[in-house]
């Protein structure tokens, strides 16, 4: 076996730790949430209104969480904004071809418009009393314009991670082009689980909640797919993950993550109407541990 | 405009004595590893291990010996910053704080950087680290302020045997090529350059003179861009999303069919 399967291999870690790995995690609920709140307030019925409040209301708390991460993360914490202006001449900073700089600055509009959307729902919700306000959520023409133009933002968010690892010179990140899809797709899958989950909670279960069920289904087993082209895609790569790495991936995100949400999908007289609960709670620390594997397993070759 | 400047590098005649990596700390102010209280690290004579935030010179010692220890021979390497023509440190750094020189060389500027490490994973050399003194990134500057001032860089200035050799590209590649002919012709065939020519990163300003394949001395054979993913990936990231997107429409427009198996609400 060659010693180096890639000219990767020469590259150092640039030791992004449990902080990133937890911004992956919180921007893909961010973006995924936002994202799935926006295709029910624009295609779906009415009556799930309530869950796609919820939708808003998950996803700006997680965007304020991601943006004190990736600070946190900084070795020049205070000087964050140097991603968005030139520190010396204040002039915008922003490199269209650098994942990082773009992501910034979408990390910003985002979180306007997530801001605004999340308003709106408390408008709606009666507990902000501004009933103009409520404008800021479709249907109208406003609402509809800051759905559109912020799902695309939150699609960018969740997505955008994965390409960044792949514009690098790691071994695993940069030999595969999907790990982009892979978030963007896992972020839908742990964002439609969070809200299931919410939703209990928060007794928001509209009749929606089980399109959202499906929905989450659907895009595990795409996700499923995707994970699959990745691992053939690294080609020799794959070897780094012969390890406690790949075993991780298999069991935390494959068969916790993926095999017995499905299975419980399925079987509902296995755990009855906790069903629904287990799975998405599942559906969530795949993809946790998913992200974990991925910013860990790719540092320490 | 000054001429395009750079190292050359010849392995062949570095005696490993690592007086290039002392004046580079001398003159960079670098701290030393551990408050100076650094371990043996069991490799050669290489305790100073990598290229990092605060070792911008790093003196590389392979062993090649036989089991029997019969024949064998070294190869030192003074490692340094390759001051890409593409720099992918470079093309990544959302800051705008690493920026080509007037010298051609490529300089992080520390008041700049804010430490987010995009940089070290795009280089496919492994030679950017954070300096935990500043918490920015660091690497070599090929002396830019000794440059500025009509001064050769602080290493190839110590150099006792012209292993680094300063000077501009021209220059430096053609005694480089003579070089190499003469080793070949005194018998040395494995004599050849790393980097002299545009096929690596556009070319390395800061190139080698090798005896051996790349990755015996801990080269990339076929370093690359980062953004060479980055169309593909953001293609496959946008397919995606579109998937999503239309499964998310498929369920919620028909959200009837939503409960397999006449499944009631909680």
């Amino acid at each position: 076996m060659n010693a180096f399967p890639s000219s990767t291999f020469f590259s150092a870690p640039p030791e992004w730790g449990w902080l990133i790995a937890l911004y992956f995690f919180f921007g893909g609920l961010a973006g995924g949430c936002y994202f799935i709140a926006v295709l029910i307030d624009l295609f779906g019925r009415p009556e799930d209104r309530a869950l796609a409040r919820l939708g808003y209301y998950i996803a700006l708390p997680c965007l304020v969480i991601s943006a004190i991460l990736l600070t946190l993360d900084l070795g020049r914490p205070l000087r964050f904004w140097h991603m968005l202006l030139q520190s010396n001449t204040y002039r915008i900073m922003l490199k269209p071809w650098s994942p990082m700089s773009v992501g910034s600055w979408a990390l910003l509009v985002f979180g306007i418009f997530s801001l605004l959307s999340f308003l709106g729902a408390l408008a709606e919700d009666g507990r902000w009393q501004k009933p103009e306000a409520r404008r800021l959520r479709p249907p109208g023409a406003l609402g509809s314009v800051i759905a559109t133009i912020g799902g695309l933002f939150g699609f960018f968010v969740s997505g955008y991670t994965g390409v960044l690892l792949g514009v690098t010179n790691r071994p695993i990140w940069s030999d595969t082009s999907l790990l982009g899809m892979l978030f963007v797709v896992s972020a839908a899958s742990i964002s439609a689980a969070s809200m299931i989950l919410l939703a209990q909670k928060s007794d928001r279960t509209t009749p929606g909640i089980y399109s959202l069920h499906r929905l989450d289904m659907w895009v595990v087993a795409l996700e499923f797919v995707v994970l699959i082209a990745v691992m053939f895609s690294l080609g020799p790569v794959f070897r780094v993950w012969l390890s406690a790495w790949g075993a991780l991936l298999f069991v935390g995100v494959i068969f916790i993550g993926m095999l017995i949400p499905w299975a419980l999908y399925f079987r509902k007289e296995w755990l009855g109407e906790r069903n629904l609960i287990i799975g998405a709670a599942l559906v969530v620390v795949g993809g946790l541990i998913l992200r974990l594997v991925i910013v860990f397993s790719a540092q320490r070759v | 405009m000054p001429e395009p400047m750079g190292f050359y590098t010849d392995t062949t005649v570095c005696i490993g004595c690592k007086a290039c990596e002392v004046a580079c700390k001398e003159w960079n102010q670098l701290p030393a590893t551990n408050g100076g209280l650094n371990t043996l690290s069991g490799n050669s004579y290489d305790n100073t291990r990598q290229l990092d935030g605060i070792h911008w010179r790093h003196v590389k010692f392979i062993e090649q010996f036989a089991e029997d220890r019969k024949d064998g021979r070294w190869l030192l390497m003074s490692d340094v910053c390759k001051h890409c023509v593409n720099a992918p440190c470079l093309e990544v750094c959302p800051t705008g704080a690493i920026v080509r020189t007037e010298f051609d060389t490529v300089v992080i500027q520390s008041d700049a950087c804010n430490g987010c490490r995009d940089c070290i994973s795009a280089c496919p050399f492994g030679v950017i680290e954070v300096n935990p003194a500043s918490g920015t990134a660091q690497k070599c500057t090929l002396c830019y302020d000794r440059l500025q001032s009509g001064l050769e860089p602080a290493c190839s200035k110590a150099c006792p045997t012209q292993s680094i050799q300063f000077g501009t590209l021209r220059e430096l590649r053609e005694r480089a090529q003579k070089r190499v002919d003469q080793l070949q012709a005194g018998g040395e065939k494995r004599a050849y350059l790393y980097g002299a020519d545009e096929k690596i990163l556009g070319g390395l300003n800061s190139f080698y003179l090798l005896v051996d394949k790349p990755e015996v001395y801990g080269l990339p054979p076929d370093p690359k861009m980062p953004t060479r993913n980055l169309a593909a990936a953001s293609w496959f990231s946008v397919l995606g999303a579109v998937l999503v997107g239309l499964m998310g429409i498929i369920n919620f427009r028909n959200r009837g069919a939503a409960q397999p198996g006449g499944e009631e609400r909680p």
